[in-house]
């Protein structure tokens, strides 16, 4: 379906709901920036400045349901598949009322009640695992799918090839969708990839291909919501390659000296945000001041986040040698 | 009481958990029509269909990273690498995910896999068929690292492996399936933790695991009959996490300690063992702990040469004699 047709049969609320995630991304990354600067945040941290539109679109295509896991720009997933952005600051901040508990940092955000699986700083790490989430679903006859985001850094790595094998040779129902922000840290896709059509590098794999504008989140929710309703019903997996900008470094520490300024700025002409907000106020469905006010809202929540975390105590000493093990094993007398 | 190999012992305890719990399903290469390159599930697939039993492809990382996946969403995933020397290219999922998943969830997330496989040299495999790698996995906190010696063992040990809620990398060894000992036909579990002490004795404690068991047992009984010497032989069973107490024990008895293991001379199971007997029963010792290692080489394939890599029966004696001045 086309964007102009999707603005038409969707409601205001969905729309609005959209909008606002992907602002809300957007205002907690820009804070997380901030903080991290003022010593609140150490460590990696992998901002998703730009790339808002692949998360919102993709996870809005999916039941509550359906299992997400990804990779280590984790932070806007994990906002939209139901961590509450307090705890996620706070798990950033390392703080015990972290999703986390703090002991896992940026790249580890995880929800397990909600389904969404992490947050891995390995690339690659999360596609076998993807697979083994969907055998899962496979094995008690259930209609979940599981959606398993990585870059495009991970198509080089052994475990996406072995993990997209597994799924087709099994029927196992996992929508690969690889965020394409053409970087892989300071590499471009072209030094890294013989085929910059990543799309290729699934070909292989005998399974469906889509490959849609990241920047575009009508599209992105569009292209996702066929990929799931096949996946759903054939139980087969799909590959789909999201095209998108980080407007941003690699991490918050990067200078970016591997691409020019004026390359940044030309990426930041289409903002995802922009381009909703844009689409939203010319089809008369939100009034710019109504779009202000969500603006405000999202800042809000974000500043009431970063209080949250600054007023949380750190973990205490006792933590740090818990959730190692189960250190209760399995003795004959309670089994 | 019936008497088993040790490959049956196994498929028995795989049989009883899978018929209990239909979370529990098997996975590898050669596992299901083959029946697994060393016999443990012949005639799974009959019994249990394929949905539960699964051939793979030639995919270490990615039946690993399957089995994390399963296990997180809660079915009981028991994944055979075929010898642990395939598993280095697994490496990645076991250290940085299966170890790992729990503490940096803050303990959301549980994975309740286990992976087993064979590893141990004598057979003239060569360098790259012939390791004892379980001293990696002790290294990383996280996991817990089985080692069965004999029957008995093999077969309570994988049942508390399956029930557990942790995962586990639960080691064979190649040349040990066909050893035979008695097992129980009425249910039993052998604990998670817990050393055995297959053989006491009063002079010296010998601690070995896997193999090295067999040859610990066979030279206690040489040193006695030949020698007079009194040995006791110490299986630690699990070797993540250790049975220190036990270990300790026995020592502060005996006064001496010689530990022998397949596993290379740095950084290795056998050494540790010996630190910590060193740092907890420094009063008790008469002589610094000996560790038999195997040489610090690749094992090569040439059958003198590969016999003379690994520690044998007289190799312990002869540690033994020396250590009591005999």
């Amino acid at each position: 379906m086309q964007t102009g047709e999707m603005v038409k049969e969707m409601s205001v609320e969905e729309l609005t709901k959209l909008y606002r995630q992907m602002v809300l991304i957007r205002r907690f990354e820009e804070k997380t920036n901030e903080m991290y600067h003022a010593g609140h945040i150490g460590g990696y941290c992998h901002l998703y400045i730009g790339e808002e539109a692949v998360a919102v679109g993709a996870l809005n295509a999916l039941q509550p349901s359906d299992y997400v896991i990804g990779a280590y720009r984790d932070h806007g997933h994990a906002i939209v598949k139901g961590c509450e952005p307090k705890h996620v600051m706070a798990e950033l901040f390392g703080k015990a009322t972290g999703v986390s508990k703090g002991k896992g940092g940026s790249m580890h955000m995880f929800n397990r009640e909600k389904r969404f699986l992490g947050g891995d700083g390995i690339v690659a790490g999360e596609l076998p695992i993807a697979v083994g989430l969907a055998y899962s679903i496979e094995y008690r006859g259930g209609d979940e799918v599981v959606l398993c985001f990585f870059g495009d850094g991970a198509v080089n790595e052994g475990g996406f090839h072995e993990a997209l094998n597994l799924a087709s040779l099994w029927n196992l129902p996992v929508i690969f969708l690889c965020e394409n922000n053409l970087w892989g840290m300071g590499t471009p896709v072209s030094k890294a990839s013989c085929s910059i059509e990543l799309t290729e590098r699934a070909s292989c794999y005998c399974m469906r291909l889509g490959k849609v504008d990241g920047m575009d989140v009508l599209a992105v929710l569009d292209t996702t919501r066929r990929a799931v309703k096949y996946c759903r019903n054939t139980r087969k997996p799909t590959f789909i390659e999201a095209v998108t900008q980080r407007f941003v470094g690699h991490s918050v520490s990067d200078p970016q000296i591997y691409r020019s300024k004026d390359e940044v700025a030309k990426a930041r002409q289409r903002d995802p945000i922009e381009t909703l907000k844009n689409l939203l106020i010319a089809e008369g469905i939100r009034r710019p001041d109504e779009l202000e006010s969500i603006d405000e809202d999202a800042q809000r929540e974000v500043d009431d986040a970063v209080e949250f975390a600054m007023q949380s105590p750190f973990p205490d000493a006792d933590e740090l040698c818990s959730d190692v093990m189960d250190t209760e094993y399995f003795s004959a007398e309670t089994k | 009481m019936p008497t088993l190999t040790y490959a049956k012992a196994l498929n028995q305890a795989l049989i009883e958990e899978m018929e209990r719990d239909d979370s529990v399903f098997v996975c590898g290469e050669e596992v299901a029509k083959w029946g697994g390159s060393f016999t443990v599930t012949m005639g799974l697939l009959d019994r249990f269909g394929e949905k539960r039993v699964r051939d793979t492809p030639i995919s270490e990382e990615g039946i690993v990273g399957l089995g994390i996946g399963a296990a997180m969403a809660g079915l009981k995933p028991v994944v055979e690498i075929m010898t642990v020397n395939f598993i280095m290219l697994a490496m990645d999922q076991i250290v940085n995910h299966m170890a790992k998943l729990r503490y940096m969830s803050g303990g959301q997330v549980t994975v309740p896999l286990v992976i087993r496989t064979p590893g141990g040299g004598g057979l003239q495999m060569g360098s790259q068929h012939s390791q004892s790698l379980e001293s990696m996995f002790v290294h990383v906190p996280g996991l817990v690292v089985m080692a069965p010696s004999n029957p008995y063992d093999a077969k309570g040990m994988l049942k508390t492996a399956i029930r557990d809620n942790n995962p586990v990398l639960f080691i064979e060894h190649e040349s040990i399936y066909n050893t035979k000992s008695e097992v129980p036909e009425d249910e039993y579990f052998v604990p998670i933790g817990k050393a055995d002490v297959k053989r006491q004795g009063d002079d010296i404690t010998i601690i070995g695991h896997l193999k090295m068991v067999n040859v610990a047992l066979e030279a206690a009984k040489r040193l006695e009959s030949e020698y007079g010497i009194s040995a006791e032989v110490i299986d630690p069973r699990t070797l993540a996490p250790l049975d220190t107490q036990t270990l300790v024990q026995s020592v502060k008895k005996t006064g001496k300690a010689v530990i022998v293991q397949e596993c290379w001379p740095h950084c290795s199971v056998g050494t540790d063992m010996a630190y910590t007997i060193m740092s907890e029963a420094f009063d008790y010792l008469d002589a610094p702990v000996k560790v038999i290692s195997s040489a610090n080489c690749p094992f090569p394939y040439s059958r003198q040469l590969e016999q003379m890599a690994l520690p044998n029966v007289g190799t312990v004696i002869d540690a033994v004699k020396q250590m009591l001045g005999k």
